[in-house]
């Protein structure tokens, strides 16, 4: 599975050598290979008018192009918006709740981003084919679609050092802008333009999957809470910035860097694997499943995250009792 | 019939050849291929509609519609065999004499005593007497011991004390089917009780003195309040419209300290076209989020969920917090009533949160109070208009309340669906005719068998493993928070996808849990014994004797291995766009196909009648084993024996 930006063929259709060569290395002769381009056929001709584009069909001969469009960028956060004015909503009948929680999509993307993960591990683990994941700029969707289909295919992003190691990753490394796009979260007034909820989404899809398989993941959805708080605001620097180059110190080849991370902030992994910490986020039921795991994307198998959606808002001393119990159940054994 | 497809409801491509069968009770489908010879076997109690669809190139197709929410697509390859096969099951599954019924001809094979013992399980008297009564309040009254004042009433009715005779009568000459006031719940830490009762027969301005005397009664039996509730479930422009018929409601006006409230859940038709237009949701081919988002607020179904469970706890509410009494009704006292009034007690006393005290439950409020069995769920052909999903939805008031509080019930989902699922097979006589007189004409204890006995039997596939009697949560009254809380209710897939395996996590916790916790409990009796022994080895060091080493048989292993856990499962098709995959041949199955996915009822079918999914992977010996101590009762001393309990229990 490769991920990139989108190729900048523009309305002259530039042909670019090396790219084609790039991917060539990739295939085999006469193998096939598929991109997922996560904009809509519509957008992504749009964006050739902007300096962008896709592969043309006569310069990448073994690649198929599929579109699955993913929402992004401000139509996402005011979707997250709108999902937390509904939670909040004290005056909202039961007549009105269903269609009001439609009406925000977020579950719609949900299950979007769920279905095209599926469709890369697809390619992948079923078709053994070899897939290019993309949108725009490669640093939104692109990474959520491929974080998500790792966590499907490979148990180690399941356990709890292999998922932090996946974040690093496919995440943090991979250059998801976190300072521009977790900013005010969803109470702010300030409409900021580039804040979207993308690893949000990410982290709401893998709670779907812990609810659908509990027992191969080997962290809980406390774990998946905490990452949510951390990439809004922490007292670590690893969500900290929007790349590698803004967070690093003055490298090699004398970059200027903006915060020297690595030197004036401690990692929050250090700190959620100390074993007192890291204990409170595992898994009571974790047992290692070497196999793929596959989600159903039905809307009945699709549900609100309601410990993340309605956290401050229902008490959840009756849930957390439960889970109290599993552990003990579980543990006595 | 030969060459039979059964279609996979999820995956169209997907359809199993074999052969129909038509019995005197089932519709049995039996799959071709050799190794597994699938079976799926249908009741034909269970069959809510057939329909014929039109004839396409691959045969007729044939789509049975069950009520326990199971849906069976069949294709039939020639048109006349389909023809016959549809005549004959609309027949079937619309018996008209009760001695059609499958009740009368399933044999587990337990004698004439066995059968007797089990209908013994839940008696209702003893259940009153667990309440406290008869006691200074509260009696029992034989007024109606040959159901001369009210005949879907019991023979046995608890009264206030100072209720006579009289009054009882005179009272339900002004009740709709003479269902006069009677308790349903006693709360002897402050002496409030929960009456039931059917609407008065008040039209405008009708008065009757020993209806408002029986009200009174039952104030007076409550010496801690001036008042009581009387809470009329209809809502409001029903009650009222009811007026001009000659019936309605009361009058606070004529009725000394009572407060009136009306608490509107709609009626069984209104019920029963919601559940109506959820299926069609739960049948949309690939539905958006959408399309089921809409067509599940649509339908209102959840609305009434939370209507229904709002009543009760505004019942509970005025009995626990404020010790009031009250007295509660519809128009005829055996729908809504009983839904709002089991809701209530559920809430109220942690007994009926444990098996046996909800068996109790259900048989008080709902068969011997005179829910209608017959009309409502279909045992016999009869109006389609007096058929709702009532029960349906108590049952699901129950499992809302389960997810709310996981460890406060002591029984867990699959009990839940395993009842809905008898109420409507017909297998047990517990849940048939429309009154208790009715089943005594037909002797139903003596000539069928009770679902009680049965379930209990079972019991240890029906335990919630989170349950601890002396857990906070287990203790006293629940209390589900109210508004704003219309996110707590959520689709139950459980029981309304039941059979669409694809669906539901693929790994029940509560088995999993359930065997963690035998495992434990086999250990430490284990850890125990292996004391004792190690003692009296001790001893007989001392008495210098020789000692034989034995060697100590262990008993079997759960293996709670890692292995257990990793099951296979398929992708279902994320993708539309069938043609961008290179094609495979059609015989190029996936070989872990979806016969693998484990869900409760392949684990623990008690039943064969449900539609078992016999096959089983390596991994499911060692999450369903059980331990000997199964079933509550501590083992031998020798527990090397090796107790092999068969895991699908044939009944």
């Amino acid at each position: 599975m490769l991920r990139s930006g989108q190729p900048l063929t523009g309305p002259n259709r530039k042909r670019c050598h090396e790219d084609e060569v790039l991917l060539g290395t990739v295939l085999d002769e006469g193998e096939r290979g598929f991109i997922i381009d996560t904009r809509s056929a519509q957008a992504a001709k749009q964006a050739r008018m902007m300096g962008g584009g896709t592969e043309p069909k006569s310069s990448y001969p073994q690649w198929k192009r599929l579109h699955r469009p993913l929402e992004r960028g401000r139509p996402l956060q005011e979707s997250f918006i709108k999902l937390v004015e509904a939670c909040n909503d004290a005056s909202l009948s039961m007549d009105r709740w269903l269609s009001r929680l439609e009406s925000c999509r977020w579950l719609s993307h949900v299950k979007a981003a769920l279905s095209t993960a599926c469709l890369a591990a697809q390619c992948v683990d079923r078709e053994e084919v070899s897939v290019l994941v993309h949108g725009a700029e490669g640093t939104d969707t692109t990474l959520l679609v491929t974080a998500l289909a790792q966590v499907i295919l490979d148990p180690a992003c399941r356990t709890l050092v292999g998922f932090q190691g996946l974040l690093e990753r496919e995440w943090i490394k991979a250059g998801h802008p976190f300072h521009l796009r977790c900013a005010r979260s969803a109470y702010s007034h300030a409409r900021l333009k580039q804040e979207a909820p993308l690893f949000l989404l990410f982290l709401d899809c893998v709670w779907q999957l812990s609810r659908q398989f509990p027992f191969s993941l080997e962290f809980g959805e406390g774990l998946l809470l905490t990452l949510f708080d951390n990439a809004y605001a922490s007292d670590y620097g690893t969500f900290l910035c929007n790349n590698e180059k803004e967070r690093r110190v003055a490298g090699r080849w004398g970059q200027q860097c903006l915060c020297k991370v690595k030197e004036s902030t401690h990692s929050l992994w250090a700190w959620l694997n100390q074993p007192e910490e890291k204990k409170k986020y595992l898994n009571p039921l974790y047992s290692h499943n070497p196999l793929v795991i596959w989600p159903s994307v039905e809307p009945q198998s699709i549900q609100l995250w309601q410990g993340l959606f309605f956290r401050w808002i229902r008490s959840s001393q009756y849930l957390d009792e439960a889970q109290a119990e599993m552990q003990r159940l579980v543990q006595g054994n | 019939v030969e060459n039979v497809r059964l279609l996979d409801r999820v995956s169209s491509r997907k359809a199993a050849l074999g052969t129909l069968y038509l019995t005197a009770t089932h519709v049995i489908f039996v799959e071709n291929v050799s190794e597994t010879r699938k079976e799926t076997w249908v009741l034909h109690s269970q069959i809510s509609s057939i329909e014929k669809q039109a004839t396409t190139a691959t045969g007729c197709p044939l789509l049975i519609r069950c009520k326990n929410f199971q849906v069976i697509q069949l294709i039939i390859p020639q048109e006349r065999d389909c023809h016959d096969v549809y005549i004959s099951l609309i027949r079937l599954a619309r018996p008209v004499k009760y001695e059609e019924l499958y009740c009368f001809s399933f044999n587990p094979k337990l004698d004439k005593e066995e059968r007797e013992q089990g209908w013994k399980l839940v008696d209702l008297n003893e259940e009153y007497n667990r309440m406290g009564i008869p006691n200074n309040y509260w009696q029992i009254s034989d007024v109606n011991r040959d159901y001369g004042v009210c005949d879907s009433y019991p023979t046995e009715v608890y009264v206030p004390k100072s209720a006579t005779a009289h009054i009882i009568v005179g009272s339900s000459k002004f009740r709709s089917r003479r269902r006069f006031p009677a308790l349903s719940y006693y709360c002897k830490d402050n002496n409030a009780s929960i009456c039931r009762s059917s609407q008065p027969l008040s039209g405008f301005s009708a008065r009757c003195l020993e209806d408002e005397q029986m009200l009174q009664a039952i104030r007076k039996a409550n010496p801690g309040s001036d008042f009581i509730y009387v809470v009329d479930t209809r809502p409001k422009l029903n009650a009222m419209a009811n007026r001009a018929a000659g019936k309605g409601y009361e009058n606070e006006d004529n009725y000394s300290n009572i407060k009136f409230q009306f608490i509107g859940i709609e009626n069984i038709h209104v019920m029963r076209n919601s559940l109506q237009k959820m299926l069609e949701v739960c049948e949309l081919k690939s539905p958006s989020m959408s399309d089921f988002l809409w067509g599940l607020e649509n339908s209102g179904w959840l609305k009434h969920i939370k209507a229904i469970m709002d009543a009760g706890i505004f019942i509970a509410k005025a009995v626990a917090e404020e010790g009031v009494s009250v007295l509660v009704h519809c128009s005829d006292g055996w729908d809504r009533t009983a839904q709002v009034c089991s809701v209530a007690s559920l809430l109220l006393d942690p007994y009926y949160r444990t098996m046996k005290g909800f068996m109790v439950l259900i048989e008080k409020d709902w068969v011997s109070f005179g829910h209608k069995f017959n009309h409502r769920y279909g045992n016999l052909d009869g109006d389609p208009k007096e058929i709702s999903p009532v029960i349906d939805q108590f049952i699901e008031c129950v499992w809302q309340l389960m997810e709310q509080f996981p460890c406060a019930f002591e029984f867990n989902e699959r009990f839940l669906i395993h009842i809905q699922h008898h109420i409507y097979s017909c297998q047990f006589g517990n849940f048939l005719c429309n009154s208790q007189k009715e089943r005594r004409e037909l002797k139903i204890q003596e000539r069928t068998y009770s679902l009680w006995d049965h379930l209990w039997k079972n019991r240890a596939d029906y335990l919630n493993p989170l349950y601890r009697s002396e857990h906070s949560q287990t203790q006293g009254t629940l209390h589900p928070q109210m508004a704003p809380c219309n996110f707590l209710y959520k689709f139950w897939s459980g029981m309304y996808n039941r059979f669409e395996k694809g669906l539901h996590p693929r790994q029940s916790v509560t088995d999993y849990l359930m065997a963690v916790k035998e495992e434990t409990q086999q250990l430490e009796e284990e850890l125990e014994v292996l004391g004792e022994r190690l003692a009296n080895l001790q001893k007989l060091q001392l008495n210098g004797n020789k000692v034989n080493s034995k060697q100590q048989d262990r008993s079997k292993q759960l293996g709670l291995s890692a292995s257990s856990n990793s099951i296979a499962n398929t992708p279902q098709e994320y993708s539309n766009d069938l043609k961008s995959f290179p094609s495979r041949s059609p015989s190029q199955g996936d070989e872990e196909d979806s016969a693998l996915i484990l869900t409760q009822d392949n684990l623990k079918s008690s039943d064969p009648d449900l539609s078992v999914n016999s096959d089983q992977e390596s991994g499911v010996e060692d999450l369903s084993c059980r331990s000997p101590s199964a079933g509550g009762c501590l083992p031998s001393e020798d527990s090397g024996k090796d107790s092999d309990e068969a895991v699908c229990l044939a009944v």
